[in-house]
Formats: structure tokens, C-alpha cells, sequence
């Protein structure tokens, strides 16, 4: 035994391989509503086939990574808020694997007129993940710095970003919702309803990131 | 009594004593050099080697003089040189077969505590309890609290520092080149200073407080000189940069590192060569002179014979130990290293200063805490530091039992040998 062994496997390097497994999920998304657009379901298949297979990963990540945190570690982090930020990420990919599947499951042809603004939605969201991938890539430098000065700045700049990206998906998801709503009328009223939720799941996705960024600001801050 | 058989024994052990000390602590002292990526294993071993040694023929005559009268009452043990002869045969014995197996389980234990125990254990059953300076153990057994508590504040203000000076700033990288040859400045000052002011007494090295000051000042801006050139030499990688900002800057800090494994060898060799040259410079008073003096200086060829004894030791079973952490993959950046062994390389030379028989492994796990206290590194398992308290417990007891069997057992052979 050796001084070494008092060094226990830092979680931060493997947070952030899982968020990049989560992110690899969310870009499958984008593919996804626009094979749905094509009308294309064998393309909406295999991308559900594949965000299945990433939730399954970030999965297996997530629940090593708890297992390699007991209560005996000396952490720079509060170990809940850390696990708290883990489950958030996770949780993203769990979106995007109710959002695929729900595709798969139930033949949902989109509105004409809400086309682009379903593709402007799922890209704004796409880019608050991608922000809130970035904040949690900052990780490693923040365990260099010991959590504080500049780079502690310039993260939590980063999360306000996070924040504005996240609203901008709010907006796009109201405009779709009132598209939604002008075409109640001509659409199956258990479609509009699936419709209204889909929606909110792919706010949902943003929403994800963005509270990864406000954990992340709780962690800074201890 | 006959001589012969009983110095030749000591000689053996003692040496013994020396290569465990070598092939085992050394790992502990230069791994976190190692498994930061500093050094290489056959780098590490070589500044090993250099820096152990000078620091147990230089320095290490202090806590050899407290080992080797400091633990019991010099005047119950003068009385008792037939007494005493066995029993420092008996401690290293004792200590040494305890080493032995605790290595062979893998139990983190201390070199220190278990010489101390033996020491003890075969005072208080041979002459008596109240042959055992209890007074003295005092200050040795609070030390062993202390000492990981002082490398523990002082790594944690290191680090800070280096928080506020290099890493917290627009372009760390330059300023480590501008700031980083002061680090080394410091290491080398600090160390020095500790050392000389003290006088190299086993050596016959006296300087005035002015030429003290000179040789350390001039020593040190000429190492730091070096050190400037190296990390200067460090080329900037902005794609390595890219995925991890401070990239260039751990290279260039790795630098730094040298600087402080090279105090950490020094510290270890100045405290540890005692655990093994203690009971043996005692057993050579008592059988050159028949008593054990108060006055003499230990000789530095003890000194230097344990020196290489531990270097015998570490360029032996010490690779193979090093080979091993070499290969881990910690988290442990050479900032961090830099950090941690500064100030255990200052605490164990305070300890050596005043004679304090220190644990080097102990020192360096306060140390290594201290960083992680100030948020510095990724994870620390506490249950590590529990074994190692526990270890601590335990060697004590089982130094001090494992000596007094010694003790009878060399008595038994030793009468019928010099009785014959």
C-alpha cells in the first residue's frame, strides 16, 4: 500500500464522458424531426434505436459513477449537489428517449405550418445542451483552479449564456404551441394533445441543461 | 563480554534496517513525484539516491542521537551496557521483522514508530520502566500528531498560493515563468536555512549566520537559474491547451516538483537513516567505550554507511516499488506535488532540526489532505487515511512486544556465545 492509494478516482473527468453520451443523444434529435418531416419512419426507427442505445450507456456511466462516490471521499464538491448534477444530466437523455420513442410508437405527421418552427425549436434546443455540455466540460479546469477566481467567473458567465439560450427555447416552444393551437380545429384532438406534450418534452431538454448550469453554479459557490 | 559477535550483528541489522527503510519509505517519499509524472521511476531513483544520502550523512546526526540515547534514561542505561547492547539488537530485530511482514500485507506503517515502540518496549521490561524518558516520549508521541497537522496547513497555504500568483490569472503560463524559479528559490532557501543554522555538527560544519545566508542565497539563485531555463524550455501546446487549459502549465510545474522531491529525499533521509543508525551508533558507544555517552557526536561514518544503506536499498527493492506506482494513474497534478511535498519536506526538516524522530508517509498524507481541503484535488479516500491511523495504533505495540522477544532471544544467544 502506498501514498498513492489515498488518491480515489477523481468523478469529474467521468461526469463529463457522461454528458457527452447525453449530448450525443440530443444530437440524434435534430435527425429525428427531420426524418419525421421527410416522413420517413424507418430513418425515425433507427435514430429511436440509437438514442436508446446512448440512454443505455450514459446509464451504465451514471450508475458506475455512483458507485465509485461512497461517503468516505474528500471531495473539492458537495457529493450531493454533485450527484444531483449527474442525475440532471441523465435525465436529459431520458427526455430524448421519451421524445424518440413516442415517434416511433405513435404515428405523429407534422403540421405543415409547423414545420419550421418544430426545426427552429429543436435546434435552439440542441444549442442550450450544447452550452450546458460546455459548462460541465469546464469541470476539470475548475478542479484545477480549486473552484475559484477567473475561471470560476468565467463559468458562471457561461451558465447566464446557458440561461439566455434556455429562454430563447421557452419562446420558440410558446410560438409553436399557439401554431399548435390555431390548427386545433383541423388536427384529432388526441394528436393536439400529444402534440402539447411533445412540445413540452422538447422544451423539457433545454430546461435539462439549463438546471445542470444552475447546480453547477451551487457547486461553485460552496 | 565478548564484542565481536554483538557489533557484527548490530552492523547486519543495522544495515538491514537501512535497505528496508531505502526499498520501502523511499516509495512513499518520491511516489507522489512518480505518480504525478514528474519524474521517471530511474529519474526519481537517482534523486533519490543523491538527496537520501546527503540528507542522512549531513543531517542526520540530530534524531540519530535522539534514538540512540534520547528514549531512555542514559544513566540507567550506562549502568546496563550488556543490557542496552541487546536490547538495540533486539529493536532493530523487532522493528525490522515488523516491517518485514507489514510490507508483506501491504499495512501502511511507519519505520519511525516502530523503532520508537521497540525502543521502548524492551527499556521498559529490561531496566525498567522507569529507564523510559516518558518526559521526552512526550514531545515525540505529540510530534507524530503534530507533524501532519503543520505539513497539512502549510501545503494548504502553499497551494493557495500558487491559487493566487499562477493558476488565477489571464495567462497562467507566463506568469509561472515569470513566478516559478521563486518557488524553487524557496525550496532551496527554506531547506538550507533549516539546515545550516542548525550546523552540520556530525561533519564538523560550522558557519557564521552571514556566510550561512551567503551560501544559501548564492546556492539557491543558481538553482532557481537552472530551473528558469527549464521551464522556459517547456513548449507552449495550445491543442493540449484547448482540451485542458492549464496543460502547459502542470509541465512547466513539474519542474517545480523536482525542486521538491529532491527537499522530500533530503527530509526523509536526514529523519529516517536514524531508525536504523540509532540503535547501531548506540550499540558502537557502548562496546568502544563501555558506556554510552552522553557528549559524543554520532561518527559520520555511520551516518554515511546507513546513507548507503538506503540508497543500496532503493536502487534494489525500491524500483520495483516505484515501477509499480508508476504505473497508476492518479490525480495528483504536479502543482498539487509541488505543494504537498513543500511542506513536508519543511515539516520533517524542522522534526530533524530538533531531533524529532518524524513519519515521513504520515507527514506527506497530511500534507496530500491539506491540498484537498482547499479543494485542490478530485478525491481523496478517507478510508486510507483510517488504515493508517489504525497502522499507526498498532505498530507501537507491536514494535515494543516484537523487541522484548528479540531481547530474550538475543540474551539467550549472546551469553552462550561470550559465556563459552
Amino acid at each position: 500500500m502506498s501514498i498513492l492509494d489515498l488518491f480515489a478516482r477523481s468523478p469529474f473527468r467521468p461526469m463529463q464522458e457522461h454528458m457527452h453520451v447525453v449530448l450525443d443523444c440530443v444530437h440524434e434529435v435534430r435527425p429525428l424531426f427531420e426524418a419525421l418531416c421527410a416522413g420517413d419512419p424507418r430513418e425515425v426507427a433507427r435514430r429511436h434505436q440509437r438514442i436508446d442505445e446512448l440512454e443505455g450507456t450514459a446509464d451504465k456511466l451514471k450508475n458506475d459513477l455512483r458507485a465509485h462516490l461512497p461517503k468516505r471521499l474528500l471531495l473539492p464538491v458537495d457529493r450531493r449537489d454533485l450527484l444531483e448534477v449527474l442525475d440532471l444530466q441523465d435525465s436529459i437523455a431520458d427526455v430524448a428517449q421519451d421524445i424518440s420513442g413516442l415517434l416511433v410508437q405513435r404515428e405523429m405527421p407534422v403540421p405543415k405550418s409547423m414545420e419550421r418552427g418544430l426545426l427552429e425549436l429543436v435546434a435552439a434546443v440542441e444549442r442550450a445542451c450544447e452550452q450546458g455540455g460546455a459548462v460541465i466540460d469546464t469541470l476539470d479546469e475548475l478542479v484545477e483552479i480549486g473552484f475559484r477566481g477567473r475561471e470560476a467567473e468565467h463559468v458562471e458567465r457561461m451558465i447566464d449564456e446557458l440561461g439566455s439560450l434556455e429562454g430563447k427555447t421557452d419562446a420558440l416552444g410558446a410560438e409553436l404551441v399557439q401554431e399548435l393551437f390555431r390548427l386545433e380545429e383541423s388536427l384529432p384532438p388526441v394528436t393536439v394533445v400529444f402534440w402539447y406534450e411533445l412540445i413540452q418534452w422538447i422544451g423539457d431538454l433545454a430546461d435539462g441543461a439549463e438546471k445542470v448550469g444552475n447546480r453547477i453554479r451551487l457547486l461553485i459557490a460552496r | 563480554m565478548e564484542a565481536e559477535p554483538a557489533l557484527w550483528l548490530a552492523l547486519g541489522l543495522g544495515l538491514f534496517m537501512a535497505w528496508g527503510i531505502g526499498a520501502n519509505d523511499v516509495a512513499n517519499a518520491m511516489g507522489t513525484s512518480v505518480g504525478s509524472r514528474a519524474l521517471r521511476v530511474g529519474q526519481a531513483i537517482l534523486v533519490a539516491a543523491v538527496f537520501e544520502f546527503l540528507g542522512a550523512s549531513l543531517f542526520g546526526g540530530n534524531v540519530t542521537q535522539t534514538i540512540r540515547k534520547g528514549i531512555l534514561d542514559i544513566e540507567i542505561a550506562s549502568a546496563n551496557p550488556t543490557t542496552m547492547v541487546w536490547g538495540m539488537l533486539a529493536s532493530l530485530a523487532g522493528a525490522g521483522t515488523w516491517l518485514a511482514l507489514a510490507s508483506r500485507f501491504g499495512w501502511p506503517v511507519s519505520t519511525t514508530h516502530s523503532i520508537v515502540g521497540a525502543i521502548v518496549g524492551f527499556g521498559a521490561v529490561a531496566l525498567g520502566a522507569d529507564a523510559v524518558e516518558w518526559g521526552k516520549l512526550a514531545p515525540i508521541v505529540t510530534s507524530w500528531v503534530v507533524s501532519p497537522a503543520l505539513s497539512g496547513t502549510l501545503a494548504f497555504f502553499v497551494f493557495i498560493l500558487i491559487q493566487r500568483t499562477i493558476l488565477d490569472h489571464e495567462a497562467p503560463a507566463a506568469q509561472l515563468r515569470r513566478y516559478g524559479p521563486l518557488y524553487v528559490l524557496a525550496v532551496v532557501v527554506v531547506i538550507g536555512l533549516l539546515t545550516l543554522f542548525r550546523g552540520l555538527k556530525s561533519v564538523d560544519f560550522e558557519l557564521s549566520v552571514a556566510a550561512s545566508l551567503l551560501l544559501v542565497g548564492l546556492l539557491g539563485v543558481a538553482v532557481a537559474g537552472v530551473a528558469a531555463y527549464f521551464i522556459r524550455r517547456v513548449p507552449l501546446d495550445p491543442s493540449a491547451d484547448r482540451a485542458f487549459h492549464f496543460a502547459t502549465v502542470e509541465r512547466m510545474f513539474a519542474v517545480l516538483q523536482i525542486a521538491s522531491a529532491c527537499a522530500v529525499a533530503f527530509a526523509h533521509g536526514s529523519n529516517d537513516v536514524a531508525n536504523a543508525i540509532g540503535p547501531l551508533a548506540a550499540i558502537l558507544s557502548i562496546l568502544g567505550t563501555g558506556a554510552l555517552e552522553a557528549q559524543a557526536p554520532v561518527p559520520a561514518w555511520i551516518l554515511a554507511l546507513g546513507g548507503v544503506g538506503i540508497v543500496v536499498g532503493l536502487s534494489t527493492l525500491g524500483y520495483r516499488v516505484m515501477a509499480t506506482v508508476g504505473e497508476r494513474i492518479t490525480e495528483l497534478t504536479p502543482s498539487r506535488g509541488y505543494a504537498a511535498e513543500f511542506a513536508t519536506a519543511v515539516t520533517i526538516v524542522l522534526a530533524s532540526r530538533f531531533g524529532i524522530p518524524v513519519s515521513t508517509t504520515h507527514t506527506l498524507v497530511g500534507a496530500v489532505l491539506g491540498v484537498g481541503l482547499a479543494r485542490g484535488i478530485g478525491a481523496l479516500d478517507y478510508r486510507v487515511v483510517g488504515r493508517i491511523v489504525a497502522s499507526w495504533v498498532v505498530t507501537i505495540p507491536a514494535g515494543a512486544v516484537l523487541s522484548i522477544f528479540f531481547y530474550y532471544f538475543f540474551k539467550g544467544l549472546l551469553t552462550s556465545i561470550g559465556g563459552s
